[in-house]
């Protein structure tokens, strides 16, 4: 098995893990995290893409690479966007719930916004 | 097997058990720490693929200046973790969760697998007018010649979450210093790192960018490592964040998508199209657009890292 096929395999498996941990984690900050493995899996696909398409002595064909490069910086606003809202969401209420009938389980806590 | 085949099976084992260890690890703290590990791990993986300039960048922004950002947030969140936990879905959901996502991690393995090689290239065309642009690492001919729309656009969502990071801040403390308030000064070895490392990370920095358009790197990677410097500084409140009103942080904020655009818009003029470059004026042009780029990339990063504003200005 080649060095691209695995790298592939390895993405497989990463969208896999990310998902799981996007679907079942409560936590928003670790679903953010579980989002930019399954990103990073999927850059990794393309990376298998640009690995087959080595052509003209290129030893990758560099319009996916760009794409990725690109891709890990938009991924990477998004994640401040992300965290950002998830803190001021954290300054008003007290809490990080992604869960909307929280507000009538607990009580509000240490607002302070 | 070989042992580089061998490398490789231990490097893709070691790159899916931190993933899971970030997945799985009780606290958020070590998953977190488990992320930034696997960020590091992964651009080997991309060294692997011979996608240099990937793991650059994934390096430096996907493991490093995102590291930072978790870092900071998940100690700020700490008390969030336990009312959190209570909110777990049950055992059945769970294991219905982990049928699904192997169902989908499968059916991607198998289009890995029963994928054409040599596949569709786009290679040739990418090698064909790299002469007439006198750029040598086809990735940057790509990002700043070839799909040079893509990269603009892309500096405007760099911009866009600036703005909807900082319209977060509440009213009374808008155009305040950005980022939480710190009380304590360090001291000690983060001070003493944030007055070593600027000098060394400048030049390693301009040194990335400028050999960006023959070798690996370029404004991503060389900006992002200006940003890290940024941070450290800051960090160490050796120099305090600027307030987010200054006219010279928004202008460094715009000056690389503005530069872009001004040169993109004169495409009209003399070769006659949107984003042209005319002839024999290819790498020149390229080379400016990469500097205020970096520029503004140095500037975007750690505006997004440290967030919004938490007292008035001064």
């Amino acid at each position: 098995m080649s060095a691209a096929t695995l790298a592939g395999l390895t993405g497989a498996a990463l969208v896999g893990f990310g998902l799981y941990g996007l679907l079942t984690d409560p936590h928003p900050l670790r679903k953010i995290l579980a989002f930019n493995i399954l990103g990073s899996g999927v850059f990794l696909l393309f990376g298998i893409i640009a690995r087959k398409g080595a052509a003209a002595g290129f030893t990758a064909d560099p319009v996916p690479q760009a794409m990725v490069i690109t891709g890990i910086v938009v991924a990477f606003s998004a994640t401040a966007l992300a965290v950002a809202l998830l803190l001021r969401l954290f300054q008003e209420t007290g809490r990080a719930t992604l869960d909307p009938d929280a507000s009538a389980k607990t009580p509000d806590a240490g607002a302070d916004g | 097997m070989s042992v580089i085949q061998a490398l490789d099976i231990g490097l893709a084992v070691l790159v899916l058990a931190v993933a899971g260890w970030t997945i799985a690890a009780r606290e958020a703290f070590a998953s977190v720490v488990g992320y930034v590990a696997y960020g590091l791990l992964l651009s080997l993986v991309w060294v692997r693929l011979f996608a240099v300039d990937v793991a650059l960048t994934e390096a430096a922004i996907g493991s490093g200046v995102t590291g930072v950002l978790l870092i900071s947030a998940v100690v700020r969140l700490r008390r969030t973790e336990v009312p959190a936990a209570a909110e777990r879905p049950g055992i059945l959901l769970r294991i219905l969760a982990a049928a699904l996502c192997t169902v989908v991690a499968a059916a991607l393995a198998a289009v890995v697998l029963l994928m054409p090689d040599p596949g569709a290239t786009l290679a040739p065309e990418a090698a064909s007018h790299l002469d007439e642009l006198g750029v040598g690492n086809p990735i940057t001919a790509v990002l700043i010649a070839y799909r040079s729309f893509d990269t603009m656009l892309e500096k405007v969502v760099l911009i866009l979450a600036v703005i909807g990071v900082w319209s977060l801040a509440p009213d009374r403390t808008w155009g305040g210093a950005a980022g939480p308030r710190r009380i304590a000064r360090p001291e000690g070895a983060l001070a003493f790192l944030a007055q070593l490392l600027p000098p060394l990370g400048i030049v390693v920095a301009v040194h990335i960018v400028w050999v960006g358009a023959n070798e690996p790197g370029g404004a991503f990677q060389g900006g992002a490592i200006l940003a890290a410097m940024a941070l450290i500084v800051m960090m160490a409140r050796l120099a305090e964040a600027p307030e987010i009103r200054r006219r010279w942080l928004r202008l460094a904020l715009i000056a690389g998508p503005a530069v872009f655009l001004a040169i993109g818009v004169a495409g009209f003029v003399v070769p006659g199209s949107f984003l042209a470059y005319p002839a024999g004026w290819a790498k020149p042009l390229i080379l400016f657009i990469e500097t205020f780029m970096t520029l503004s990339i140095a500037a975007t990063l750690p505006m997004l890292v440290i967030g919004p504003p938490d007292r008035p200005p001064s």
